[in-house]
């Protein structure tokens, strides 16, 4: 080896100094990104997965065995992904927790669905958590996919039923993040408005390339124009954040309708801008749960701070799943545990899911909340807030969210 | 008509924030020669600062003390780091702003985590100012430009109008002559990096309330910047402030426009179209619009 | 056989057994996939140094050429699985292609200056084709990429491409390809003038070459190799998505390629590889692997900036001057402090992580536990630290005439 620089030897050498050794059991591989601009949603899904887990642990496994969570950091790349999952393979890892990027879990579909078929013992099941992209259940649907969130058209189908009955809903403007996304969401928006409320016109559908915009004023000026009284938007992130300050900038007076105003990073930074403006579609309404119901809440808050929300509820729906499937089976094989997995049905905090067979889609029931000014009737606040909470506009049962899907699943013999 | 009229109100208020942002920026361009890649990190760094010190004594001290802090911190920049590279030529010291910003990102990051700070415009400048048509215009809106017309007098009054001014000059078209007649060049420059990076910690101070402040906002400003001191002409303080009016009023009614050209809109386009001007303008004519040197 | 003509034998018969021992030592799946995108960087950073090390263009774009020609790779590839005969080894033939006609049309575009000019338009050609790339999702396949199946095309003498062992010969075989022409095209007399035009452009326009000519020459070849690259990397993932126009790999490439020192042809080489290492390795064990990725680049523009194969080079020159032993000597004073120094600039980059990492986990420093949300742990730190440097610079003021004698002996050495 080149003797290179002392110092950059010591500097590696160093910080293996203080990594940690993971040990046996039922191994979780979860692949997202921990580093850079995306690090925060990917923490705060990993603390989620990894306190989901300990609620299993903490009742003694299963089979047995413990639930150990292995981190890999994908730095949200779709090259880096399939290279960390290859170094979850090597460890033996059988399961793997995703969501962070529709690019990255398509293209670990792909890899799994390969690896799958050409090493049978190395097989491993895809538990995605977040990533919305609807193909995943139906043309690109594969047996070893299993996803736990409402994809982008069940949402859209669930915000747009709620729009039938607001009679205020009369011109509707889209505005979406130029990528497939937001191409996905403004599809699904005029579908699914032409259907319900063909008296409905959309006066405005935009596109804005992704997390370059800082300064929206003229596109609310262009909302302005157009005489919407509403807005459809997929953005997320500072794209949401800053839309939203600049809508209450110039005193744009249309209601928001969003995927992601509820996730780390976006309440606080909403603020006053975004109360009694900002709706979001969600399956995750702490405040409609009964005081019995409550416990798993309250000891995340216990031990991330009063302020955390666990609002990813889709990671503690699969590791439950995962956990009954393998007790079940009896087993920790694979493709046993998926087979059982498929078709499952049972309640959870908010009521009936049913992870449906034809597609591995999680149906749910699902909501449309405000965001509002905390006051003492709301229990629980938002993400990262002491003084914002959201406050339930209506609640649809997972049937009613439900899809048809053209999948067509080719499964294991 | 109203979304003309808004449309330019809007794109002023843009253009006059790219030049409070690419003031210094073309300040230490015409001085050194040095394109500084972490110049946005400086108006970054200014947002941080300006939110940690507005938490504790209020955001009117934070307009002076944070710029002060960054300047400090440019200062020491030059001294340490952008002197040694400037011995290896023009390569290493491009490459030395390039890991700056780099660095500068992740220790923010460090410090204050990945997620956007709750850095809130003031009470006192919260609101709004008066009522176009149905929109109001933010007095938040109002001051930054006030600001920014402000630096552009200041900065061209104290270069051509005080002693400190005709020195730089100097220094910046004979650097040799100057130091010749005893005046201390280096020092100079280290003032005058310093003051560049002052200037973008105000900018920071001042927008990073009205946009999100988190550590990705260097990179999403970064490279307008380049494009505005590229179009403006390098070496060119009037140029920069003509070249952001441009671009700001030019990308605004981008958006504002509802034109499709080939199946392609516009106003989807509209936030590049900035790069497109610059590699346009860089073809075409290098020195820039209104540029006293090339490169 | 001349003595020059046997070592250049043994060099490139030595680089060709590394190549096909590798995968023998290093045979787990993970490790195999990590060579293969070695093998992809090293030919990436190979072209990128025509560009800066030979002709002296910095340019911050050159991700273009590269995803470029992974796009058209790929949508080769899915051609090839719809019916077309085209085997699936020439592919990054066609990448290869792809970036040149990129390069032809880019460079011409680019190269009317040189400079700082150039690196601007380089930074505002990229940041547009990144731009376009999520714009226009039929051709790139918008945030989810487009992909493609290596093993269409049925079995070329037996080799399917579908196991990754394949994959990497695949890489191996094109990687030695590359090399080899890369290195004689610096060898020709466009290299040549290259190198002439980096140093001294009214010099060469003297003696009869026009500069743009020769830049955009460079560019466009350069372009040629960034595009076999981006190829193998279409075969290798199976996927292009719109990272790899991005700035991200632009940045990437000018970080592996600075770092193994852009004065050698072999510099980027190792560059590559130590990158490709501390990428993955450091990635796992920390989450500030990018913080050190800044501060490596930092230091190298300042202390280092041949990079490692300058590095390397002082040291072979020690080695013929038979003044090891005298380096080792100063090495021995420097060793500990600069190793506590380094201990303690780490172990505070890590605290801070720790503190403003929301989860409050326990931080174990060499199996003490330390508070990171309290004053008194980080007074206590940045204390010692603080006489770490001081112990330092005590080292460095006993070691440094001895450093001074062994580079004046260098010097001497050089006259003979």
């Amino acid at each position: 080896m080149i003797v290179r620089s002392p110092m950059r030897a010591a500097c590696c050498a160093l910080v293996t100094l203080f990594a940690t050794a993971a040990s046996a059991d039922i191994k979780i591989a979860y692949i997202d990104p921990l580093s850079g601009p995306m690090a925060a949603t990917g923490e705060h899904g990993l603390h989620e997965l990894e306190f989901a887990a300990e609620q299993v642990n903490a009742k003694g496994g299963v089979l047995g065995q413990k639930l150990v969570i292995v981190p890999l950091d994908n730095k949200l790349s779709t090259q880096e992904s399939q290279i960390q999952l290859q170094a979850a393979i090597d460890q033996g890892v059988h399961y793997i927790v995703q969501g962070n990027g529709s690019s990255v879990a398509g293209v670990l579909i792909d890899a799994i669905n390969k690896n799958n078929e050409r090493n049978p013992d190395k097989a491993v099941v895809f538990l995605n958590y977040a990533a919305v992209d609807p193909d995943f259940t139906n043309d690109k649907c594969s047996f070893w996919h299993f996803r736990f969130d409402a994809n982008s058209d069940m949402k859209m189908e669930a915000l747009t039923s709620y729009m039938k009955e607001q009679k205020k809903v009369q011109k509707v403007y889209l505005l979406n993040q130029d990528y497939s996304f937001g191409h996905q969401v403004a599809r699904a928006a005029k579908e699914m408005l032409a259907a319900k409320r063909p008296d409905v016109t959309i006066v405005g559908d935009e596109l804005h390339p992704l997390a370059k915009v800082r300064d929206f004023a003229p596109y609310v000026a262009k909302i302005q124009a157009s005489g919407a009284d509403t807005v459809i938007t997929g953005n997320w992130g500072s794209d949401l954040q800053l839309l939203v300050k600049a809508a209450k900038d110039a005193n744009l007076k249309a209601d928001f309708y969003t995927y992601y105003a509820g996730v780390v990073g976006t309440p606080p930074a909403l603020g006053d801008s975004g109360v009694d403006r900002v709706k979001v579609v969600t399956y995750w309404n702490p405040n409609s749960l009964a005081a019995n119901r409550t416990a798993y809440i309250d000891a995340y808050k216990k031990k991330y701070g009063a302020m955390a929300d666990p609002y990813t509820g889709s990671m503690h729906n699969a590791i439950d799943l995962l956990a009954a499937s393998m007790t079940k089976a009896n087993s920790t094989d694979p493709a046993k545990v998926a087979k059982a997995m498929e078709g499952a049905k049972w309640d959870n905090a908010f009521g009936a899911v049913e992870m449906r067979a034809t597609d591995h889609q999680l149906i749910q029931p699902l909501f449309v909340l405000t965001f509002a000014k905390n006051d003492a009737k709301a229990r629980y606040t938002a993400d990262g807030t002491g003084d914002y909470t959201f406050k339930q506009d209506v609640r649809f049962e997972g049937p009613a969210t439900a899809r048809p899907t053209t999948c067509k699943m080719q499964r294991p013999s | 008509m109203e979304l003309f009229v808004t449309s330019l109100l809007n794109g002023v208020t843009y253009g006059l924030l790219l030049f409070m942002l690419s003031s210094g920026l073309t300040l230490i361009f015409s001085m050194m020669g040095v394109l500084n890649f972490a110049h946005a990190s400086f108006y970054m760094l200014g947002a941080y600062f300006g939110y940690a010190i507005s938490t504790k004594v209020g955001f009117y001290p934070a307009l002076v003390l944070a710029p002060l802090a960054v300047g400090s911190i440019g200062a020491l920049v030059e001294r340490y780091g952008l002197r040694r590279a400037h011995a290896t030529g023009h390569v290493s010291e491009l490459l030395f702003t390039f890991g700056l910003a780099f660095v500068i990102a992740e220790a923010v990051r460090l410090v204050w985590g990945s997620t956007p700070v709750p850095y809130k415009v003031p009470v006192s400048l919260d609101g709004p100012l008066f009522t176009l048509y149905d929109a109001t215009f933010p007095t938040y809106k109002a001051f930054m430009m006030l600001v920014s017309v402000g630096m552009l007098v200041a900065l061209y009054a104290g270069l051509t109008r005080t002693r400190v001014g005709l020195v730089i000059r100097a220094a910046l078209t004979r650097p040799d002559m100057a130091e010749a007649l005893g005046h201390d060049v280096p020092r100079v420059f280290m003032l005058v990096f310093g003051g560049g990076a002052a200037l973008a910690g105000l900018a920071g101070v001042i927008g990073g309330n009205a946009f999100v402040t988190d550590p990705g906002m260097a990179e999403s400003l970064g490279t307008i910047v380049f494009v505005v001191v590229v179009v403006g002409g390098l070496g060119s303080l009037t140029g920069a402030f003509v070249a952001s009016l441009f671009i700001g009023i030019v990308q605004t009614f981008a958006v504002a426009v509802d034109y499709s050209w080939h199946g392609m809109s516009i106003s989807r386009v509209a936030p590049v179209i900035p790069y497109f001007i610059m590699v346009a303008m860089l073809i075409v004519r290098p020195r820039g619009l209104m540029g006293t040197r090339e490169t | 056989m001349s003595p020059a003509a046997r070592r250049r034998w043994i060099v490139w018969g030595g680089f060709a057994a590394v190549l096909v021992a590798a995968p023998l030592v290093f045979n787990k799946g993970f490790s195999l996939s990590l060579l293969c995108q070695m093998g992809i960087l090293i030919i990436f950073a190979l072209s990128y140094n025509m560009l800066l090390g030979q002709t002296g263009l910095l340019s911050f774009g050159h991700a273009v050429y590269y995803g470029l020609g992974a796009i058209i790779s790929i949508h080769a590839l899915n051609l090839v699985q719809a019916g077309w005969k085209f085997p699936v080894t020439l592919m990054p033939l066609v990448g290869g292609a792809a970036g040149l006609f990129f390069g032809v049309i880019f460079g011409y575009v680019t190269t009317r200056r040189a400079g700082t000019t150039f690196s601007m338009i380089s930074l505002g050609v990229g940041e547009m084709v990144a731009a376009c790339s999520l714009m226009f999702p039929a051709f790139f396949g918008g945030e989810a990429g487009v992909s493609g199946n290596r093993s269409a095309g049925g079995a070329f003498l037996g080799l399917t491409y579908g196991p990754q062992i394949q994959i990497y010969y695949l890489v191996a075989a094109w990687l030695l390809l590359a090399t080899a022409a890369m290195y004689a095209l610096s060898r020709t007399p466009l290299g040549r003038m290259a190198n002439a035009v980096r140093d001294n452009p009214e010099r060469a326009q003297f003696v009869g070459y026009d500069p743009q000519h020769v830049r955009f020459m460079m560019v466009a070849l350069s372009g040629f190799f960034a595009g076999v690259a981006g190829g193998l990397s279409a075969l290798n993932y199976e996927i292009v998505t719109a990272e790899s126009v991005s700035a991200a790999t632009s940045g990437m490439v000018l970080l592996a390629t600075y770092l193994g020192g852009i004065g050698f042809f072999a510099g980027p080489i190792a560059g590559a590889i130590v990158v490709t290492l501390m990428q993955t390795a450091l990635g796992s064990v920390t989450k500030a692997w990018p913080f050190y990725f800044g501060a490596m680049f930092l230091a190298t523009v300042l202390f280092v900036p041949g990079g490692l194969a300058s590095v390397a080079m002082l040291h072979k020159r020690l080695w013929d001057a038979r003044l090891v032993k005298k380096a080792a000597g100063v090495y021995a004073i420097m060793a500990v402090p600069s190793v506590v120094v380094l201990g303690f600039a780490v172990l505070l980059v890590e605290m801070a992580y720790n503190a403003s990492d929301e989860s409050r986990s326990a931080f174990n420093a060499l199996g003490i536990t330390l508070d990171t949300t309290a004053n008194g742990t980080w007074i206590a730190v940045i204390a010692l630290t603080i006489a770490a440097i001081a112990g330092w610079r005590l080292a460095w003021r006993v070691a440094s005439p001895r450093w001074s004698e062994l580079g004046a002996a260098l010097a001497g050495d050089r006259r003979r």
